[in-house]
């Protein structure tokens, strides 16, 4: 027999998901405006925004091989060039696409 | 008057700065859609983590672990070390909010995901973004998440196999194109070599989303070691220029 009655399991999974989720959320930000705004850590939340999105890319492009490689760097490229998001973003997913699809 | 009508300028221009991210977001919702509905759970309780928790890598691993009796426990868990990176994105935002009540601060940082973030951090870099731009974003992210989510539940998956698209790579790409604006000088090289080398090490042997937070604070503590260097190195020049003073 389960501990817990399904109901209740469910209601307290999902609310505790959601508490801890919105507490990360908001303690990051309260967190960072309580330290000091000079020196190293303002150096360190200035460099945050950009090593934040270099680990969130490195990995995606590494596992999309050879071709994730190429189609990032023509992404960059072309956001660079064309100020333009969602067209640098077609080239890149496009070339994805039709790498998959060469034999392997 | 015009400041209301200003905030909602500012949020409509964040909802449609997410448009480009938004399709690959409904296709994955799709995805778990289909995965929740084969995990018995109901479309309801769906749309309640959808609304409540709003974080896609999360209820990924919930829904996976979704098997009676549930283990409350080890899920929360599993969310937890799932969304830590959101301490270091909170903690980003914060020029954002500089100086803003704690209610605006409070109700607004639920609808902080990974893209809104990204594209609203982008905006700042050129001094267009605003809370009602990260608001706007957030709002159209949880529409579409919504609606791919519960496409996928009730239809089935809309697309069975994204990766055959290239869609798995629509999220690498986004934060890619974003990334081309946040090149501030050639300070940030070592700080972003840094970062890309930890979080591929940590990918492959961590489990889970710690390679974001590895990269991320790891690059960050390089730019400042870098700072450091640089600090101590005139502060030298500064002692050897005062020594010859203190001679005479």
């Amino acid at each position: 027999m389960p501990v817990l009655n399904h109901d209740i399991a469910l209601l307290l999974a999902i609310s505790g998901a959601a508490l801890v989720t919105y507490f990360l959320r908001l303690g990051g930000l309260l967190l960072a405006e309580k330290l000091p705004r000079s020196g190293a850590f303002k150096t360190f939340l200035e460099a945050l925004p950009g090593t934040i999105l270099i680990s969130l890319v490195v990995p995606g492009i590494m596992a999309a091989g050879v071709w994730g490689w190429v189609a990032a760097a023509l992404t960059a490229l072309l956001a660079r060039k064309t100020g333009n998001t969602f067209v640098a973003m077609l080239a890149g997913v496009t070339i994805v696409a039709l790498s998959r699809l060469l034999p392997a | 008057m015009r400041l209301a009508a200003e905030q909602m300028d500012a949020f409509r221009q964040g909802a449609v700065a997410n448009l480009p991210v938004a399709a690959s977001v409904a296709a994955y919702g799709s995805v778990l859609g289909v995965l929740a509905a084969k995990q018995q759970i109901s479309w309801l309780t769906l749309l309640v983590m959808n609304l409540t928790i709003f974080a896609g890598s999360a209820q990924f691993v919930m829904v996976e672990m979704w098997l009676p009796p549930l283990p409350v426990l080890e899920i929360i868990l599993g969310v937890l070390v799932i969304n830590m990176r959101y301490l270091l994105i909170g903690a980003s935002l914060h020029p954002l909010f500089d100086g803003r009540p704690l209610w605006r601060k409070a109700l607004s940082m639920h609808l902080v995901a990974d893209e809104n973030w990204a594209v609203t951090m982008a905006a700042h870099r050129r001094g267009q973004a605003s809370i009602g731009y990260l608001l706007g974003g957030g709002v159209c992210l949880l529409g579409v998440w919504c609606l791919g989510t519960l496409a996928g539940h009730r239809l089935g998956a809309f697309i069975q196999n994204p990766e055959a698209f290239g869609l798995d790579f629509a999220f690498v790409a986004v934060f890619t194109a974003l990334l081309a604006g946040f090149w501030r000088n050639r300070s940030d090289g070592l700080p972003w070599l840094v970062a890309a080398a930890l979080s591929l090490a940590a990918s492959q042997f961590l489990p889970g989303k710690w390679y974001i937070i590895c990269g991320g604070i790891g690059g960050a503590l390089a730019s400042v070691a870098q700072a450091r260097r640089q600090t101590p190195t005139d502060g030298a020049a500064r002692s050897s220029r005062r020594r010859p003073t203190a001679s005479t």
